[in-house]
């Protein structure tokens, strides 16, 4: 008996990676060549996949609704060496070309623009003296969506609405024929960047995969060290032997962000920017690193040298399904509220969507850890190499704080930052912490004046 | 639906209909042999289909539902006719004796063609939409000026007739009266388009108004379309002229692998077609009439069995030719842009040589 590995094929014309929609074969079974092993969704088109080898299914490579990409591993199979895979088929391949009974999943494809009720053609000549069509191409022209049918959306949207526990049928779509977009999604959970860099809903993902139940998985299980996990160990390693890691921390009353924020969401001319904490204290770091620019540094020991930049590329750690990447934000300094919005929603759509490109995880000089999410007030981040500071925002809660000798509820949040202590020092990160702490504490002068 | 100009001699059913102008010249043995044709072309491009969905293919184009339409087609030309196919002509490559594996080639990426035209009297898929009308048009007016007594066919479908180069050399093969009969497979959809939105007329009347005979026959009737194609062959070798037929057919699949046609068409009209299906009937006709067994038709389905497999082990075997080759085939001589792009090429160590 040998292994033989179906990698997962480009079924597309360039496609990168497909969805797992459902399993036709389950760990054990004995499959024939070409029997339907798996339905895939691509950005085109839901296909199924035959059988490569006649064997036994060991391994399936992911559960219904996980991602895989082109060239990564979907099934193992176990092929009896002394059987030439190609002989032992037993059914015919009928059952591969694409089923033709009804699908009411809805895809990205090409050249079909809708397919709910809605006019075929939307721009009608007026009053023009073109016959009208017959009535039977029309008829025909319409696919068999019904209402009640999965609501229509893309691939990117439907897993990102699946990590984070939305069910599309309670989503209204805004985008072109219904179309559910990722900012109807967002608006659903009223959140907007905070919660996108939240983790993953399933409880077991541990380094970009899903464990296996406490009850059911091998007693000791080992992974390998590579992709994203090698790369976030050896920085850390790097970092936290190089650099002497010093904390700071401060609570804040960071009410008036709260009331700022919620006062321009209503604004239409901010309609569609996806505003949160974490923009405004974004914006609190650069203006923190403008007014003290030794935080902005980095201790480069090579040629016993410190190096001060005048420009922020603002690191944001995101929480991916493959793991800690740390994207940053070119020039932060120079942006507005609205540019910060949107370079951050961005950073964070392409982290989620695994299209963050390596020019954008280098050159960062400050780094944001929004850790507020997950439920915790602060943390004791360790700094990407090559960087002086990193900031946790912690989470935003309402909690009693003392306003002219009078207990009030307020909206309070704690920001801890770790240092490189080799060229800063404590009197310089408390200034600068304070200083990013009274821009979320009154934040609108600091954005009129800044 | 179709209208009371449709040429039928076999109804879905199998039953023998009569036609005033046409009338079935086959024998018992080959209706069985067309019958065999269209089970091993339907079997060959299922496994085509699978290779793709295992990785082994970067596309595929499937015919099923247009094996009567090609295969009546293609047995009708004589040896010595000359094809024009587009990339989804798999049967009349059949018929023209292309080996199944190097029909799959193009589609592995590992050559820019699959095989010598000229051997097998077919030239290479052109998957630029229409494109092989003008060169199929252009090669029946060499063959008129040679004075040689062969006929030309082309082939493309209801999306392609919208095309500019179609209906050009509609024009150039009327005017010159060249020997070329033009095979409009009328399957319903120019991927997601209907052909109902391409035509406000029948597509055969097309050829009326170039001046030339159209004709619309039923695509999944085998015996229509060898009749009415192998007419319209012997009168343009005897200088009749072109003439259009539209085999008005069904592409029971995807338009490609990279398509899903389950986003545009109803499963109603599917299923409609699928009770019009040109292989069935065909049996139908064989079992009835001239008595043909289950065992016969079982041995043509382990036929096809045994060729598929045959097919996916020879495209298995592939090997993938050094990317510097692309070259060889672009002028047949020597070209200085074209040895410029190889200089380039290897300048840039994109040839590694074979893998």
């Amino acid at each position: 008996m040998s292994e033989q590995v179906f990698l997962l094929p480009d079924v597309g014309e360039g496609l990168v990676e497909a969805d797992i929609v459902e399993w036709k074969v389950a760990v054990g079974d004995v499959v024939s060549l070409n029997q339907p092993l798996v339905d895939i969704e691509t950005a085109k088109a839901v296909v199924e996949l035959p059988s490569p080898y006649a064997g036994t299914v060991t391994i399936l490579h992911g559960n219904v609704g996980d991602t895989i990409e082109v060239d990564h591993p979907l099934i193992t199979f176990e092929v009896s060496d002394g059987e030439d895979a190609t002989t032992s088929a037993a059914e015919p391949a009928a059952t591969a070309a694409p089923a033709p009974e009804a699908r009411t999943s809805v895809l990205v494809g090409y050249g079909v623009s809708n397919e709910d009720a809605t006019p075929t053609r939307r721009h009608r000549r007026q009053g023009s003296a073109t016959p009208a069509p017959a009535a039977a191409p029309a008829a025909a022209a319409t696919p068999s969506v019904t209402p009640g049918a999965s609501p229509r959306s893309t691939p990117p949207v439907r897993l990102y609405a699946k990590q984070h526990g939305v069910d599309l049928a309670r989503v209204r779509g805004t985008g072109r024929d219904g179309l559910i977009t990722r900012a109807d999604v967002d608006a659903l959970l009223g959140a907007g960047v905070a919660t996108r860099l939240a983790a993953p809903a399933t409880t077991s993902r541990f380094i970009g995969r899903d464990l296996e139940p406490w009850d059911s998985g091998p007693a000791e299980e080992r992974i390998a060290v590579k992709g994203v996990l090698k790369t976030m160990s050896e920085a850390m390693t790097q970092s936290a032997f190089s650099a002497p890691h010093a904390v700071v921390w401060l609570r804040v009353d960071a009410t008036k962000t709260v009331e700022l924020l919620a006062s321009l969401k209503s604004r239409p001319s901010l309609e569609g920017i996806r505003l949160s904490p974490l923009t405004i204290a974004a914006l609190a770091v650069c203006d923190g690193a403008r007014t003290y620019p030794g935080i902005n540094s980095s201790f480069d020991a090579a040629a016993s040298e410190v190096v001060v930049r005048r420009s922020v590329n603002l690191g944001i750690a995101a929480n991916t399904p493959r793991g800690l990447i740390v994207p940053n934000v070119k020039d932060a300094d120079r942006l507005g509220l609205v540019a910060m919005a949107q370079a951050l929603n961005g950073l964070v759509d392409r982290a989620r969507d695994n299209t963050t490109t390596p020019a954008e995880m280098a050159g960062t000089t400050l780094t944001i850890t929004n850790v507020g999410p997950f439920g915790v007030d602060g943390a004791m981040p360790i700094l990407p190499p090559g960087t002086g500071a990193i900031l946790a925002v912690g989470q935003l809660v309402k909690a009693p704080w003392v306003v002219d000798d009078q207990v009030v509820v307020r909206h309070v949040v704690e920001l801890s930052m770790s240092f490189d202590h080799r060229q800063i020092d404590g009197a310089l990160a408390s200034q600068f912490i304070a200083h990013v702490g009274a821009f979320l504490s009154d934040p609108a002068p600091s954005l009129i004046a800044g | 639906m179709i209208g009371e100009e449709l040429i039928q001699l076999l109804t879905p059913e199998g039953q023998r209909v009569a036609h005033p102008e046409y009338e079935s010249t086959l024998g018992g043995d080959e209706v069985f042999s067309f019958y065999r044709d269209m089970v091993i072309i339907r079997r060959l491009c299922n496994e085509a289909t699978s290779l793709q969905r295992q990785g082994q293919l970067a596309l595929w184009a499937p015919l099923q539902g247009q094996e009567a339409a090609q295969i009546g087609a293609g047995r009708a030309l004589e040896p010595m006719d000359f094809t024009f196919p587009s990339y989804r002509e798999h049967g009349i490559a059949w018929t023209r004796g292309v080996p199944p594996a190097d029909m799959l080639r193009i589609f592995r990426a590992t050559t820019t063609g699959g095989w010598d035209p000229q051997k097998y009297r077919h030239s290479v898929p052109t998957v630029v939409l229409g494109n092989q009308a003008l060169h199929a048009v252009g090669y029946a007016m060499g063959v008129q000026r040679d004075g040689a007594e062969e006929a030309v066919m082309t082939f493309f479908g209801d999306g392609a007739s919208s095309q500019g180069d179609v209906l050009e050399s509609f024009v150039w093969a009327a005017s010159f009266n060249a020997p070329i009969v033009f095979i409009l497979q009328n399957n319903q959809w120019a991927i997601s388009e209907p052909s109902s939105l391409q035509a406000k007329i029948p597509l055969y009347h097309r050829a009326h108004g170039f001046g030339f005979p159209g004709f619309r026959v039923d695509g999944n009737d085998v015996l229509a379309m060898y009749e009415v194609t192998k007419r319209a062959l012997d009168n343009a070798r005897a200088g009749g002229g072109p003439t259009l037929i539209e085999a008005y057919t069904y592409r029971m699949g995807a338009h490609t692998t990279s398509d899903d046609p389950t986003r545009y068409r109803i499963d109603a009209e599917v299923e409609m077609w699928k009770h019009r299906d040109p292989v069935e009937r065909t049996k139908a006709l064989l079992a009835r009439e001239y008595k043909v067994k289950k065992a016969a038709f079982d041995e043509v389905a382990a036929e096809a069995e045994t060729l598929a497999l045959q097919l996916r082990e020879d495209v298995l075997a592939m090997d993938a030719p050094d990317p510097i080759t692309m070259f060889d085939d672009v002028y047949a001589d020597a070209h200085p842009l074209v040895d410029e792009g190889r200089r380039e090429m290897i300048e840039l160590g994109v040839s590694v040589g074979p893998r």
